[in-house]
């Protein structure tokens, strides 16, 4: 049986959820590796925390330069276990970290690189949504090792509790990749809400809050959702950068996607039309996004979604 | 300091974009600049610009790189106009339908033969959106990665310290000369060309080269697309008006969707 590369994705030193569907959607392919480049003396404790889904083996690399030198010292790691084990194809998280290192190790593997793939096949054939969700493209890399990156949120994943064998092996990383410095790195801030790329309900405000979000949040709470912006409510500062939802912020793809005082501007759609189910709630009856949704309330979100909050807590 | 700007040429957002034999059909869309890219050349700009300018005769140059078809020339000209001093469009029949891989190996060359400081690049195209083509540049150049950068500070003495924003937080990074940077839409607010830029754009020199020019041979697509089917137009559902019962409709929707 071909062996598969995935590499293990953490947030605030915890495998994510998104670890679990790589590791679904390779196991298909393959007998499952998970990669875990950690700090020096930190990789056993991550390695604990890799512990969901159809994963054989965990490899463990320890280096300090991961954390000082970020995306390239990370690839060049990645490209050297690549060489070494010839795996079917390496599965990496699809956000910008996880983009950027496939697009080196790409690189240095002479590989065919694939992403935002929300689904893989066992013969490696990855799909995707494009031109913001309006096709289905079956593509297949042609060359080296097919190197995909899997979008979060997209694939059900088995949460099945695995005891991989965990081995440890050597970073192998260049001068080249070390010629940035990070002098430092601030996480972003957790609140107890949902992480937006992995929720199944994420309800988003924009410019019709005028400022003030605690109608959105109290209506996410209720439904235990994760909150969203459009960029209008992140550029006047109103919700922090890291919840923008759309072109140049996060892609989000929730079972439920909830839209209050948004218009729906093609940046903010190109990051929220794949949800499966969409709901709007604007004052304005022309608002584009109504053309996409699957239930519309024209009305002022401040009367609308407090009913509904009381409305959902009462069905509890 | 010689400052390189990647951009490329795209269907307009808006556009409806179909996929012929695999490919996008690039032929009968409205074609723009990369709005992303627009934040790349404005920064460039305001590096020069910080450090005594890039008019003629000047100390520093801002040139335009571009790989697509002969019609990107129109891209390219509008990014002239904003300011920029000459450009290269990398046309050739033999690059159409290029992957990240192709794209990024071309203009590679390109800017390993420019001898230049820094290259700005956008963070994503609007088309492929794949926000690899940077750090594929400087893999393959072996120069420093500086990316996703909401701010760049330049030392011209040779070393630039950029802020770094993702999903993961923030970052700051620096690096010395010679380095890849690519910029997120937050960093500045792109200027409008002026009439001056525009007439001015009209005589300035865009080199175009083919591949042999280049130097590279044409490399096949590492990825190949299997089939491509449009998928049902999202059609609008059911739109109440709220006469103090939205609220609960929309509970009532949930319910039935069985969404809670
Ligand atoms: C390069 C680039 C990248 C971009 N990237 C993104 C991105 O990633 N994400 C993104 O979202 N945008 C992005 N944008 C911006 C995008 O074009 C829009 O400007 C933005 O999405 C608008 O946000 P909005 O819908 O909140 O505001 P508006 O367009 O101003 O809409 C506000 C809506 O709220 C409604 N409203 C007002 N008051 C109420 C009320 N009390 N109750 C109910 N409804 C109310 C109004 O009717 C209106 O429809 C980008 C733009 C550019 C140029
Ligand atoms: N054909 C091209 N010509 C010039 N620059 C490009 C080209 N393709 C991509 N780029 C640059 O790379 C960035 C990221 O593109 P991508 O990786 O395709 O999302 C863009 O914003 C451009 O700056």
């Amino acid at each position: 049986m071909s062996n598969v590369l995935i590499l293990a994705d953490f947030s605030a030193d915890k495998a994510t959820k998104t670890t679990a569907e790589l590791a679904t959607a390779a196991a298909r392919i393959g007998s499952v590796t998970a990669v875990v480049l950690a700090g020096a003396g930190k990789g056993a404790a991550l390695a604990a925390t890799v512990n969901q889904g159809p994963i054989t083996n965990v490899l463990v690399i320890e280096s300090d330069d991961f954390a000082n030198h970020g995306v390239p010292a990370s690839a060049d790691a990645l490209a050297a276990v690549i060489k070494e084990k010839s795996p079917a194809a390496v599965l990496i998280a699809s956000h910008a970290f996880g983009k950027e290192v496939a697009a080196r190790v790409a690189v240095l593997t002479e590989s065919g690189v694939i992403t935002d793939a929300v689904d893989v096949a066992a013969d490696g054939t990855a799909t995707q949504l494009v031109f913001g969700g309006s096709t289905t493209v079956h593509s297949k890399v042609s060359h080296g090792v097919a190197v995909i990156t899997v979008r979060p949120n997209s694939i059900e994943a088995d949460f099945s509790t695995s005891s991989p064998a965990i081995e440890n092996g050597a970073a192998s990383i260049s001068a080249d990749a070390k010629k940035a410095t990070i002098s430092s790195s601030q996480p972003p801030v957790k609140g107890g809400r949902p992480e937006l790329t992995e929720a199944n309900i994420v309800v988003s405000g924009g410019r019709g809050t005028d400022g003030n979000f605690s109608a959105v949040e109290s209506f996410a709470d209720s439904l235990g959702a994760a909150v969203g912006a459009s960029r209008a409510a992140t550029d006047a500062g109103w919700y922090p950068h890291s919840h923008q939802v759309g072109q140049t912020g996060k892609t989000v793809s929730p079972q439920l996607y909830v839209a209050c005082g948004i218009s729906g501007a093609i940046q903010h759609r190109a990051g929220m039309q794949t949800s499966k189910t969409i709901v709007v709630v604007n004052k304005d009856p022309e608002a584009p996004l109504f053309d996409i949704a699957d239930f519309g309330v024209v009305g002022d979100l401040f009367n609308v979604l407090p009913k509904a909050t009381e409305g959902v807590l009462a069905k509890k | 300091m010689k400052i390189a700007v990647c951009v490329k040429q795209v269907p307009d957002s808006w556009a409806e974009k179909k996929m012929v034999n695999g490919v996008l059909d690039r032929e009968n869309v409205d074609a723009v600049l990369n709005d992303l890219d627009e934040y790349a050349v404005e920064e460039a700009l305001r590096i020069a610009e910080a450090h005594g300018g890039n008019d003629e005769g000047g100390p520093h140059t801002v040139t335009v790189i571009s790989m697509g078809p002969e019609r990107a020339t129109e891209a390219v000209r509008k990014a002239l106009s904003m300011g920029a001093n000459d450009a290269i469009l990398v046309s050739d029949s033999a690059l159409a339908g290029s992957d990240a891989l192709a794209t990024s190996s071309v203009l590679a060359k390109v800017i390993a033969e420019g001898g230049y400081d820094l290259v700005i690049c956008g963070t994503e195209s609007t088309d492929a959106r794949m926000s690899v083509v940077p750090a594929m540049i400087s893999a393959r150049l072996g120069w420093a990665q500086l990316t996703f950068a909401s701010h760049v500070t330049v030392d011209p003495a040779g070393k630039v310290s950029i802020t770094r924003v993702t999903e993961a937080g923030v970052d700051q990074i620096s690096a010395a000369f010679p380095v890849v940077i690519s910029v997120v839409e937050k960093i500045n607010e792109p200027r409008y060309p002026s009439f001056k830029g525009i007439m001015a754009a009209k005589k300035k020199t865009i080199e175009q080269k083919d591949l042999a020019a280049v130097g590279v041979s044409a490399q096949s697509s590492w990825s190949q697309v299997k089939d491509a089917t449009p998928r049902p137009p999202r059609a609008a559902g059911v739109k109440v008006t709220d006469e103090g019962n939205g609220g609960e409709a929309l509970v009532n929707f949930l319910v039935e969707k069985k969404l809670i």
